[in-house]
């Protein structure tokens, strides 16, 4: 028991601040790719629902593929040619090719997989607004822009908001994907700390744990959005 | 965006036919894409690969099928319980759903074959049985973990399905004087899985986009066989382009096929 403690103490002979701080890069990166989806996926439910005959093909084009490729797949891809494509421009433009950092790198893979999920997602929301809603904020003679501000978009949040919260979720998962292109987030160096000392229990449970809180916390925070969301609402659905 | 938004928004979009100009635009651009990736990229190492590929394929498949029957097997129960069982048993199997939906598969995957694989090894009992041929491989580890995430992802939808199965068809069934065996077996699982069916398309989706995973625990699967063509032949992308294209093609195929099943399903009277 005192040698496991030992191993996940914070300092120097333990691991935990190398889990900690692996934790800390799987958030930013769920963090930064969950914002990178949720703006892809606005601008891919705008483009489905208001685009161009083209640009809605395309569009479907970019979730049917998307949903439909593994991500551990993806990523592989997304992460080579990103780099690739990245490294290419710079040498079109003269200049020295770049190391991309691994976060920058994630955080691009992961927003391109949520984008086509979110879009999804917001697309639906949006459907789901009462249509007398959105004719009321024309017939007050707001600009679509405006309409778009103060009415469909807080109008559609309480329908996002389920869809979204478990995309969050799903992002917090999917950053473990990452360890097979070698990002030092969580889950990777949890197996690295656990092939050094050969205490594999120990730290994968440790690791099970953090993501595990990590869920319970996000499960607690969405739950308050959701209560002031719905706040003077009936609830969608009905009461069960 | 400009003014059509508003209405646009609830119009129902008009029912699209394959070939209209723009279609037929983009599908020939498409095809001088997929042209050009035939012509320009380097393709002589698929005949070399083509039967070990087939095979991968086939072990992916088996992979899916195996872990999702025997994972909604489990389900059921899971999903029970949580309705009408007794609440030990009930708090039990939602923590169970609460501790594998909140962790990565990857993770526990790794947990199985490189933490209870290492545990397993120190007990001569154990090293000594007749289990140990199996338990020296991989792919129990990969199908124990694929299995238990279906089942954890799926017992949360049947509870669902089973408290959304309308309270008058119990009743009614129980008026007849059927047993409440006889009910769950003729009314109430029935129409839970027809209620789950839609869900259940998207969840055996999710699952082989996972099988993959697998292959970091040196199970072979098609996505193994893939990166040892990358190893062998150093080519990054036309593997994994390939890759994609098979995983398309299996989702595409898997989707079509519940689509028929959900079709064969009388929906009388709903």
């Amino acid at each position: 028991m005192d040698a496991t403690l030992q191993l996940l103490s914070i300092g120097s002979p333990g691991w935990g601040g190398v889990l900690l701080a692996g934790l800390a890069a799987s958030m930013q990166v769920a963090f930064g790719g969950f914002l990178l989806g949720l703006v892809i996926g606005t601008g891919g439910a705008a483009g489905k629902l208001w685009g161009g005959p083209v640009l809605r093909d395309l569009l479907e084009v970019y979730t049917t593929v998307v949903r439909g490729v593994p991500e551990l797949v993806l990523i592989l891809i997304l992460y080579y040619a990103g780099t690739d494509v990245v490294n290419e421009v710079m040498a079109l433009l003269g200049l020295p090719s770049v190391d991309i950092s691994g976060l920058a790198a994630g955080i691009f893979v992961i927003g391109v997989v949520q984008g086509a999920y979110s879009t999804e997602v917001l697309r639906g929301a949006i459907q789901s607004i009462p249509p007398g809603q959105i004719e009321a904020a024309r017939a007050y003679g707001m600009s679509p822009l405006l309409a778009l501000r103060r009415v469909t978009l807080p109008a559609m949040l309480p329908f996002a908001l389920p869809g979204l919260s478990n995309l969050w979720l799903i992002a917090t998962k999917d950053t473990a994907l990452l360890a097979v292109v070698g990002f030092a987030e969580l889950t990777l160096v949890t197996r690295q700390a656990a092939g050094t000392t050969k205490a594999y229990m120990t730290f994968f449970l440790a690791a099970g744990a953090l993501y595990l809180a990590v869920t319970l916390i996000s499960n607690l925070v969405i739950g308050l959005i959701e209560k002031r969301a719905l706040r003077g609402m009936v609830r969608p659905g009905g009461a069960t | 965006m400009s003014e059509v938004q508003a209405p646009a928004a609830y119009v129902a979009p008009k029912a699209r036919s394959l070939f209209e100009p723009h279609r037929i635009v983009l599908m020939l651009i498409f095809a001088g894409l997929i042209f050009c990736v035939a012509w320009f990229m380097r393709w002589d190492w698929l005949p070399r690969y083509q039967g070990r590929l087939v095979y991968g394929v086939g072990q992916t498949l088996l992979m899916l099928f195996s872990t999702a029957i025997v994972g909604f097997l489990f389900a059921v129960p899971l999903g029970l319980v949580q309705v009408t069982g007794p609440k030990p048993l009930a708090l039990l199997a939602r923590g169970f759903c609460t501790l594998i939906r909140g962790t990565p598969l990857l993770l526990q995957l790794w947990l199985l074959y490189y933490g209870l694989g290492s545990l397993f090894a120190q007990f001569p009992e154990i090293r000594s049985s007749f289990l140990w041929p199996y338990l020296r491989q991989a792919w129990p580890y990969g199908f124990t973990a694929l299995m238990i995430s279906f089942a954890a992802y799926e017992g949360e939808v049947m509870r669902g399905a089973f408290a959304g199965v309308p309270k008058g068809e119990l009743e009614a069934g129980r008026a007849f004087g059927m047993s409440r065996f006889t009910l769950f077996r003729r009314i109430w699982l029935p129409r839970a899985i027809h209620r789950a069916l839609p869900t259940l398309t998207g969840e055996t989706v999710l699952q082989l986009k996972s099988t993959p995973l697998v292959a970091t625990v040196t199970v072979v699967d098609v996505y193994a066989i893939i990166s040892r063509v990358r190893q062998e032949t150093f080519l990054t992308y036309e593997p994994l382009l390939l890759l994609a294209l098979i995983y398309l093609c299996l989702t595409g195929m898997l989707v079509y096929a519940f689509r028929l099943l959900e079709k064969r399903i009388p929906t009388r009277g709903v």
